[in-house]
């Protein structure tokens, strides 16, 4: 739509400005005083510099815990996009059975996330849960408080069963603006299943599978409660994502001058992804626009 | 794999059909995609079933024997959070900011969101990416600024506290959201409005709001749930007064052990809420999500 230039638009805009301001920008200045300060207690501060951003930059614990955030978001992605994307296609198209399918698919989406948390972690208990109790009874020795490995096991099928269906609606928006005659067409040409796949329904979605999987890399980046509530960050430190990690600084140890720098970083860095999938976003509007 | 195989057999076949629901007469039969949908909507609802579950047994059934339905019923549990005021506050105390939140956002953002979609202006795209970032931007970070500005001013433990810092993440989504419904909306109408005489509160309030209706009622209802899922912010933010009802799900865990049947019970009423409603925003789902693009 080609939009009127008009100044005055801005005094439109003006509410929203204050009120994000205020629950953004003060806050964030906050985080920045206490990144470049020190303090012995009693509320008196003195200016440490770049100190603190050095000190996260050398230490291990931010790197590890980046380390098994970047984990944890590639292996989401590697399940929930090829997964939401087979579950879209299998998706009745309309009728009562496709807003069937569409309302049982919302509802993990619509749950609290520390009542997802509380689901799994009654589901994955060996004496009361579903899945404990069936594992334990096929001679698995599962645990996800002690064994790390169960641990992330839990977390990834949490957030696949969490954010899965995210993915698969974005497919299914994207799969039914495909109109009928290229399924026609592709017919006729006697293309197989993967081809039309391939030449037609993968380049139709790949806008919103762009946004799909930037949604859930942003999100699966600054993951807090889910894994909070089923496994504390354990066992040892070996779900401690970034997240985690931070509140554990910032509101647990009260390190305020880490942790803010820690912030900063973190904020950066989504930022810069923002920035992707801002331009992603624009690019498929100008596509659509036309 | 076995369709490029053997492309003169059925499987490729019926594949097609279904694709192509242009026949009405066509028929929901068991098929390969009914599989699927049925064995993944099982992998979704299976925990949920198990919370259900548990919810409906007491903490002895719980414990002692392991069944996968209630053998004798109880709804004790639902009683006890239903009655107990330290319980049904906490669902009170998180409808009220969630609902404040609601009005605030769509309040401000309505007017941002025409004017993103309307009208061009210096710093327009900027300020766009501004609003995107802080949907972004990691509740963790926020966590400990918001509880020392909020204690300065004296709101800590307050409705208003939770419903503004919640507005960080929610006025952005309601822009977003509002401003891809507004662009559907041709901007003749607009035009022909002013030519009519409407000026600008009039023509917004009684010509433009309710075309895009069904966009404000998407809108609200992913601020309520956006809100209403939140729980790090909301529990920083609070203490006794405003105590929201996810931190108060923490309180099962006592000296005896924890409570699950009230634990259970407390998270199946938690799913109520958007159960209800999502019937009626099945369509938009995708869209409220993908922050009112696709």
């Amino acid at each position: 739509m080609n939009k009127t230039v008009n100044q005055k638009a801005w005094f439109l805009v003006l509410p929203v400005l204050v009120l994000v301001a205020f629950s953004a920008v003060i806050p964030l200045m906050t985080v920045v005083n206490y990144s470049v300060q020190d303090t012995f207690g009693q509320n008196v501060f003195f200016w440490a510099g770049l100190d603190w951003f050095k000190d996260m930059l050398a230490s291990d614990r931010m790197w590890s815990a980046l380390g098994r955030q970047l984990m944890f978001s590639a292996i989401i992605l590697a399940i929930e996009v090829p997964l939401g994307i087979y579950v879209a296609l299998h998706m009745p198209k309309k009728g009562f059975w496709s807003s069937f399918c569409l309302v049982l698919m919302s509802l993990p989406l619509l749950i609290p996330w520390n009542v997802v948390g509380t689901i799994w972690q009654i589901f994955g208990r060996v004496d009361i849960g579903l899945l404990g109790y069936t594992l334990d009874a096929m001679g698995i020795n599962y645990n996800y408080t002690q064994n790390t490995i169960d641990a992330w096991v839990t977390v990834i099928v949490m957030d696949v069963w969490h954010w899965t269906s995210l993915v698969a609606l974005l497919a299914f928006a994207g799969l039914r603006s495909i109109p009928d005659a290229y399924y026609q067409a592709a017919k006729i040409d006697q293309a197989s299943r993967w081809a039309v796949f391939r030449y037609i329904e993968l380049p139709k979605m790949a806008g919103v599978l762009m946004i799909a999987i930037l949604l859930r890399f942003m999100d699966s980046f600054m993951i807090y409660t889910e894994p909070f509530v089923v496994t504390g960050g354990g066992p040892g430190n070996a779900t401690t994502f970034l997240s985690i990690d931070l509140v554990k600084m910032a509101l647990g140890q009260f390190d305020l001058g880490p942790a803010a720098a820690f912030s900063l970083m973190y904020f950066l860095v989504i930022m810069a992804i923002s920035w992707v999938f801002y331009t992603v976003m624009t690019t498929i509007d100008a596509r659509e626009g036309k | 794999m076995t369709d490029t195989a053997t492309p003169d057999l059925n499987p490729a076949d019926s594949e097609m059909v279904i694709q192509k629901p242009r026949t009405s007469t066509r028929r929901f039969r068991p098929s390969g995609s009914a599989v699927v949908m049925f064995l993944y909507l099982l992998f979704l609802m299976l925990p949920i079933y198990w919370l259900l579950n548990m919810s409906l047994k007491t903490n002895t059934e719980i414990l002692s024997s392991f069944s996968l339905w209630p053998r004798n019923l109880t709804l004790a549990n639902y009683e006890k959070i239903l009655t107990d005021p330290s319980w049904y506050m906490g669902y009170v105390n998180s409808l009220i900011y969630v609902v404040m939140n609601t009005v605030i956002s769509l309040a401000v953002a309505l007017p941002a969101a025409y004017a993103f979609s309307r009208y061009s202006f210096m710093g327009d795209k900027h300020l766009f990416f501004w609003l995107l970032t802080n949907r972004m931007a990691p509740p963790a970070v926020f966590a400990l600024p918001f509880f020392q500005l909020y204690s300065s001013i004296g709101l800590f433990d307050t409705h208003i506290a939770v419903a503004l810092a919640h507005c960080l993440f929610n006025v952005p989504l309601a822009v977003w959201i509002l401003e891809g419904f507004m662009r559907g909306v041709p901007k003749e109408i607009d035009e022909t409005a002013y030519i009519d005489g409407y000026s600008f509160p009039r023509f917004f309030i009684k010509i433009f709001m309710p075309l895009i209706a069904s966009g404000i009622g998407v809108a609200a209802f992913f601020c309520f749930m956006f809100s209403w899922v939140e729980l790090l912010l909301s529990r920083t933010l609070t203490s006794v007064d405003a105590k929201p009802i996810a931190a108060t799900m923490t309180r099962t865990v006592g000296a005896a052990g924890v409570d699950w049947g009230v634990l259970a019970a407390a998270g199946v009423l938690t799913i109520v809420p958007g159960a209800l409603v999502i019937y009626f925003v099945r369509n938009y789902i995708a869209k409220g999500f993908a922050l009112g693009r696709v």
